[in-house]
């Protein structure tokens, strides 16, 4: 199959022109290339502690990914992921504290997780129907959102959520709270379980079903998929609430399966890395696994070799990644 | 069509060749590393810290946690390693990047910690934490391999507030802080205080600059509300903004206005203007942390650093001197013995 080969050779490239960019780095900065590659790979992939950590950076990457890679398929760019991001995990933080004691622990994680996917999708929602029926371009319409969130989780919270002097709402009852995977003292939890079988079900959805066929004629060929009788204004709006929902599931990640409360900045950041992790799996479902899990190393990575290299680096490898991948989508539709 | 021929790998082989290239160079270029010492040269102890937002060079917070982990590398020996994250999510995992090394003693600078410090001391009990301007986030005690390091700023911000009562011509003063936290206001309930304290009909303007983080990193923002004060009639404003406060003493330096600095000695940001700084030793705090784990004496709790501690005070040395007169300074030492003493109570809100 072409279009696996493709990957795999767009995804070396990228990792070996990374590597390249970020050993001419590391000399500029006086440590040795050998050195901090080695290390960066033992303290992520040579350790149960450090690998539990990638997976856990992984895990709403996938999400953020499928906020991206779903849309893109319907031919819609959903770059508000983090305002997505920030509304589901703000809404599921509060519900889930909220929760009756008491309730069974299964319970509880499905109505916080459901609420997060909700809130999610109410925003991815908002974006697609601006687009749809107002016109307005989808992207410029994400960046108000964002903007607008971010302001209002902030008013809302210091106004009344945050609980003492802390930045951070009142902490879920245990019920709520997802079991980690006992990776060695690393935050992974079973929601990396749970990023693998959305992807698998996303996969599913694009590839078998009328639902998915319609979203990607949609995305294919916007005219011809209307003369053709599919439901295109409807498909794209859909596309972007479930895209949204997946970007609330990351805000769920955060909240319910590792700080346990909202706060201030959590998750930052998570939901434009997710442009990138879609745009090196190429839109593809489960490539994006492989994709999170090359930024979840580099970022884990970064850390673990701080000492050695200034922390703007691993900015710059993330961005290296980013420019082969688009430079090799450009080649393709030339 | 996208298919794979030899041309296509040419790019990859190409690569491979520069980077084999760059790693061989790379490591004949640096330098050696140190050998982990064994034996009688091994460190006494390990001691890892991350910073806050801001990072290690803010010339403020930050920047004296930072000379106070240095001090105590060259004089107790220990060996320390130290992370900046890059952004919110990051800063969770730098801690527990460290506290898996199994470190002796973890320290977080900033009140943002406090909740991530809680659940790493509870998972990992053999190492020690310290957090400084820690805010406990229950009501339950903290774990007692976490020591809460915070400072009674409402005590330094009272004298540095009645300097600035006893040296206004214009009786209006003003204050200019970050971000609005209880933290923050802290500052300002104390220098509000002292001002009223020698000058019960002074005004006193405030303003902050803004609800989220970055407020403590805005000197374009800093400058225009300490310009709207000192245009307003104050002739001294009083800073708790972090590296905002670079626009703070910038507008006090046009203006020709006094202004007062914080957390280290300002002076050297502006000798024609800083009348004195209220100053927060976190240097001492970070430093002390480090020796009683050295010493085997460290524990957990929640300890407050006041004037009595020397953990906050006010800068008065040949530098200032031009700016802060004698008979100024021989009243707020009486002043700081009376708060010291309990004669006088300092509100923190």
């Amino acid at each position: 199959m072409t279009g696996r080969a493709r990957t795999i050779h767009l995804t070396v490239v990228a990792l070996l022109a990374t590597m390249a960019v970020g050993s001419l780095l590391m000399i500029v900065a006086g440590a040795s290339p050998l050195h901090a590659w080695g290390q960066l790979l033992q303290k992520t992939l040579g350790e149960r502690q450090g690998f539990g950590q990638v997976l856990f950076r992984a895990t709403p990457l996938v999400f953020t990914g499928l906020a991206v890679a779903v849309p893109l398929r319907a031919g819609l760019f959903n770059i508000g992921g983090e305002g997505q991001l920030t509304a589901a995990a703000l809404a599921c933080a509060v519900v889930a504290a909220a929760l009756p004691p008491g309730l069974p622990a299964p319970l509880a994680v499905l109505i916080a997780t459901a609420v997060a996917f909700l809130a999610g999708a109410a925003v991815g929602a908002a974006t697609g129907a601006m687009r749809i029926y107002r016109g307005a371009h989808e992207v410029i319409v994400a960046i108000g959102l964002n903007a607008i969130i971010a302001g209002v989780a902030l008013w809302l919270g210091n106004r009344s959520l945050f609980v003492g002097e802390s930045t951070r709402t009142a902490t879920i009852p245990a019920a709520a709270q997802l079991p980690e995977l006992g990776l060695a003292g690393s935050n992974a939890s079973v929601s990396a379980l749970g990023a693998l079988a959305v992807a698998a079900l996303m996969a599913w959805l694009l590839a078998r079903t009328r639902v998915g066929f319609t979203w990607r004629m949609t995305g294919q060929g916007l005219d011809a998929a209307r003369a053709a009788g599919l439901p295109v204004d409807r498909a794209r709006v859909w596309a972007m609430t479930v895209a949204g929902g997946m970007a609330g599931l990351a805000g769920a990640h955060f909240v319910l399966g590792h700080k346990h409360a909202y706060e201030d900045g959590l998750g930052r950041g998570v939901g434009f890395l997710g442009i990138a992790v879609a745009l090196l799996a190429q839109g593809e479902a489960l490539a994006i696994i492989g994709a999170a899990l090359v930024f979840g190393v580099l970022g884990q990575g970064g850390l673990a070799i701080a000492s050695d290299v200034p922390k703007e680096m691993v900015d710059v490898l993330q961005a290296v990644v980013v420019l082969v991948a688009a430079a090799s989508l450009g080649r393709r539709r030339a | 069509m996208y298919r794979l021929r030899v041309r296509t790998w040419r790019l990859v082989a190409a690569l491979v060749v520069v980077n084999a290239a760059l790693l061989i160079i790379g490591d004949a270029l640096a330098p050696a590393r140190p050998q982990p010492a064994t034996g009688a040269g091994a460190p006494r102890a390990r001691i890892g810290l991350v910073f806050d937002v801001g990072g290690k060079d803010d010339r403020s917070f930050n920047d004296v946690a930072w000379r106070g982990l240095v001090r105590a590398r060259d004089q107790l020996g220990v060996a320390i390693t130290t992370i900046e994250p890059s952004d919110g999510a990051d800063r969770e995992a730098a801690l527990r990047q460290l506290a898996a090394q199994h470190l002796d003693l973890v320290i977080g600078v900033g009140f943002i910690f406090s909740a991530d410090l809680e659940r790493l001391a509870r998972e990992f009990p053999d190492v020690a934490f310290a957090g400084i301007d820690y805010a406990p986030t229950g009501p339950d005690q903290p774990p007692p391999n976490l020591a809460g390091l915070r400072f009674r700023e409402h005590e330094g911000s009272f004298i540095v507030g009645a300097i600035a009562g006893l040296s206004t011509r214009t009786r209006t003063v003003g204050f200019v802080g970050g971000m609005k936290i209880p933290l923050i206001r802290k500052f300002e309930a104390g220098y509000v205080a002292g001002v009223k304290h020698v000058c019960p009909d002074c005004k006193v303007f405030s303003a902050y600059a803004g609800t989220e983080p970055k407020a403590f990193a805005d000197p374009a923002l800093g400058q225009e509300l300490a310009l709207a004060q000192y245009e307003g009639g104050a002739d001294i404003v009083f800073h708790a903004s972090g590296k905002t406060g670079a626009g703070v003493i910038a507008a006090a330096r046009a203006k020709g206005k006094r202004v007062i600095g914080v957390d280290s000695d300002q002076f050297h940001e502006a000798p024609c203007c800083v009348l004195t700084s209220m100053v927060k030793q976190v240097d001492v705090a970070v430093f002390d942390a480090v020796a009683d784990v050295v010493a085997g004496r460290f524990r957990g709790g929640i300890r407050e650093l006041g004037l009595a501690d020397d953990g906050v005070g006010f800068v008065a040395n040949a530098d200032n001197a031009h700016l802060l007169s004698a008979d100024v300074v021989t009243r707020a030492r009486a002043l700081a013995a009376d708060v010291i003493a309990g004669r006088i109570e300092v509100p923190s809100q």
